[in-house]
């Protein structure tokens, strides 16, 4: 098959456990879990990808893969169902050399190199699906050729007393960078990695098969890819993102991430047209408000029917929320029901669940006198809490109670 | 038993425009929107997808460029197909041919596409009924009887002013049609035409053949209240939820129905979904102090008001201290600060500044055409 080269390929890591998600990973991989009431985290780096004119996405996947390869199918609700180009799932596979998992976010690129080598292009991008943000690519892609670059590192600015979580750039005024530091104890800069990266693709094909080649390393970006490079004299460049960020790698961060939906100050507008986050569509009716709801602050999807009380919620595709019952401060994913008089709060409800009537998830901060014992409850996904069950604060439950 | 991926399905788009003309002013009835995320066609449209049907032709006559835009390459219906899928079939197809006077010639302007399709059956369905219909059982009739022709009808009330849209049949205990009304000035109960009709692709070519050349235009005079003893002439009775969407206040009964708890849950049947064209809007934002009661609400919407006994349309912003009630507001329309918007339908894109307030009354909704600045 004769492939029409490309300037520019997306490279995106989706394989990863997420296992600070504990039960929202147990069945899916993190970029397929759930956010803001229509999508999954994949949707943003996809859609990004998208908008910023690039139609040539790969995505790694290993752990847990199902729902993320169902929910990616043929890439038509991105636009990326292309003749040339367009999105490819990429598992592990067997090679006539033997198997091998993917070891490490830079070994799954090597073992996809023949993957990118096929559209021939002078630039790749890196990313995971970690992140809730929207960033035009093409802009950090102009900035790397303007700097002549051989590789690109998105960074934010972030609190000092945060960076020692994250992968730390020192670089000049001129951005050039001098100095990486993996989660450093002591930090030199506030300058934190985003994990996306643009690399030209000569340059990085020789460092990933130099790194596989060393075979005492981890095959890791953070760890040897950008190390090495540096070590280099390759010319590294930091592209400095002010825009709205959030890992979701956490409960904490996840819920929070969700949370800022509701939140007009939060620099993130879903309802730009100018770029739109897309996302593979439930097929539901619109969503239906009962007589006696009380629906405020939340954010509600299609196909839910709402006959109880919600407030600073976001409401997923096809949630029921039944009369008497009452939802606050939660992420309610799809198809979960909370039945007649539950109550819901500070919670995590994963999708397909149902809260038995009477029964209680979460409770609020306020009413807790141990605040080192309060935090939001999560209910995985498909569990069945029965009636009048009873689920504290920072539960953690994947079966049936 | 039938296959239905040897049925092709024609969709009339354009056809009872005249008792909808201030919502089919700039569109084709089969784009006019509906339960707040919908547009007519996807009903058909959906019935067929979901009966199994995999080739359907859409007869156009004007004003289908919103329903172009809407329907796309059919994907969203599935019907992005490489064999059969989704076409659109516009006027002047052909030399001679031109716009239609009625459903026989639009027939004759497909004639091509039908003949070239390899169905054995062709169901025809108008965009005017709200149903979730499975069309098999009537091919399976249809098949069966042996019938020439096979009309769907439904049973129900009708005034006087309804029952002039309609085709109307006495059906006897066999099923077969004896005696047919075309738009007759009657009320009471009686067996209303929904406009579905059920024949072998062979027959329906020579009719289409036959009716060029002796002049005949409208199916429902010329074939079936004239040739009704000619011809087999079967009726299948439709005993699920339907509406007929024949003037405005039909059309507003029709979207309050959808807020009907069961009526919703047979229409939008999750097991045979109502497909759309999607938007990629984010769900819908309640803000402080919204109070929505009784509503059906899609995605994009913001709501900071009251909302009572409503369909809001994706994009609809009421502000805060705005009430709206018992009305239909379509896509992207804003109903500013304290405004009110009562007993009434707005089309898309308007605006209700400050302060003003639109009061219809239930039986008479006031209308706000497309785009106006109130």
């Amino acid at each position: 098959m004769n492939h029409i080269k490309k300037e520019c390929v997306a490279m995106l890591l989706a394989g990863g456990q997420g296992s600070r998600l504990y039960a929202l990973t147990q069945d899916m991989a993190k970029p397929a879990v759930p956010y803001g009431g229509k999508y999954r985290i994949i949707d943003f780096p996809l859609s990004n990808c998208v908008n910023s004119g690039i139609d040539t996405v790969g995505v790694l996947t290993q752990y847990q893969p199902l729902v993320l390869n169902e929910y990616i199918g043929n890439g038509q609700p991105w636009g990326l169902d292309t003749a040339h180009g367009g999105v490819h799932v990429l598992p592990p596979y067997e090679s006539a050399a033997g198997k091998a998992w993917y070891s490490g976010t830079a070994n799954a690129i090597y073992q996809n190199i023949g993957f990118v080598d096929r559209y021939n292009p002078e630039y790749v991008v890196i990313l995971s699906g970690d992140h809730i943000y929207k960033m035009d690519y093409s802009k950090m892609l102009d900035f790397h050729k303007e700097q002549n670059a051989d590789a690109t590192i998105a960074v934010l600015e972030v609190p000092w007393e945060e960076a020692p979580r994250f992968g730390i750039m020192s670089a000049n005024p001129d951005g050039t960078i001098y100095e990486f530091a993996e989660k450093p104890a002591e930090p030199k800069s506030n300058l934190a990695s985003m994990g996306i990266y643009v690399f030209t693709w000569s340059k990085l094909r020789k460092h990933l098969i130099d790194n596989e080649n060393d075979e005492g390393a981890t095959k890791d970006f953070g760890k040897n890819i950008i190390p090495m490079m540096l070590a280099n004299n390759e010319k590294m460049v930091a592209y400095h993102f002010d825009g709205y960020w959030k890992d979701v790698g956490t409960i904490d961060s996840l819920w929070e991430a969700n949370m800022d939906v509701l939140d007009p100050n939060v620099p993130l507008d879903l309802l730009d047209d100018s770029w739109k986050i897309y996302s593979r569509n439930p097929v539901m009716p619109p969503h239906y408000t009962g007589e006696n709801s009380k629906i405020e602050n939340s954010m509600v999807a299609e196909g839910c029917e709402i006959y109880g009380t919600v407030d600073f919620s976001v409401l997923f595709a096809g949630v029921v929320i039944e009369e008497g019952a009452v939802v606050t401060d939660s992420i309610i994913m799809p198809g979960s029901v909370i039945k007649k008089g539950a109550v819901v709060e500070y919670a995590i409800v994963g999708e397909n669940c149902v809260i038995g009537e009477g029964a209680h998830i979460g409770d609020r901060p306020e009413r807790i006198e141990d605040k080192s014992s309060w935090g939001v409850a999560v209910i995985g996904h498909n569990v069945n809490v029965s009636a009048n069950a009873v689920a504290a604060p920072k539960a953690m439950i994947s079966q049936d109670i | 038993m039938a296959s239905m991926a040897n049925v092709l399905g024609l969709i009339f788009a354009n056809m009872h425009e005249a008792n909808l003309p201030e919502l089919t002013k700039g569109r084709a009835m089969a784009s006019v929107p509906f339960g707040a995320r919908y547009r007519l066609i996807d009903f058909p449209l959906s019935n067929m997808v979901n009966s199994g049907i995999t080739q359907v032709g859409i007869i156009t006559k004007q004003n289908y460029y919103s329903l172009m835009n809407h329907l796309g390459m059919g994907s969203e219906w599935d019907l992005a197909r490489k064999t059969g899928g989704l076409h659109i079939l516009p006027p002047y197809r052909s030399e001679g041919s031109g716009i239609y006077r009625g459903r026989l010639e639009a027939l004759a302007g497909a004639a091509e596409f039908i003949r070239e399709s390899d169905a054995e059956y062709v169901v025809m369905a108008d965009a005017n009924v709200i149903a979730n219909m499975d069309l098999k059982p009537m091919v399976d009739f249809h098949e069966k009887s042996g019938a020439d022709i096979t009309c769907v009808y439904g049973r129900g009330v009708y005034n006087t002013e309804r029952a002039m849209t309609k085709t109307v049949f006495s059906v006897d205990e066999d099923n077969k049609i004896y005696d047919v009304l075309a738009r007759p000035a009657i009320s009471g109960e009686m067996n209303v035409g929904l406009d579905v009709f059920v024949m072998k692709r062979r027959f329906l070519e020579d009719l289409i053949r036959e009716s060029e050349c002796r002049g005949l235009y409208s199916f429902e005079t010329d074939i079936l209240l004239h040739k009704l003893h000619d011809y087999k002439i079967m009726g299948y009775k439709y005993e699920n939820y339907f509406e007929i969407i024949d003037n405005m206040k039909t059309y507003y009964k029709a979207n309050a129905d959808m807020m009907n708890r069961d009526i919703c849950h047979e229409v939008f049947n999750l097991e045979r979904p109502i497909y759309t064209k999607v938007r990629d809007v984010a769900p819908a934002k309640y803000g402080i102090d919204a109070d929505v009661k009784g509503s059906l609400i899609a995605d994009g919407c913001i709501i900071e008001g009251t909302v009572e006994n409503s369909v809001l349309f994706r994009g609809v912003v009421v502000q805060k201290g705005a009430v709206v009630k018992n009305s239909i507001v379509m896509q992207d329309t804003v109903i500013e600060e304290k405004a009110s918007f009562i007993d009434a339908i707005s089309d898309r894109s308007v605006t209700l500044s400050k302060n003003r307030v639109i009061t219809g009354s239930a039986d008479y909704p006031i209308f706000i055409s497309k785009g106006a600045n109130v």
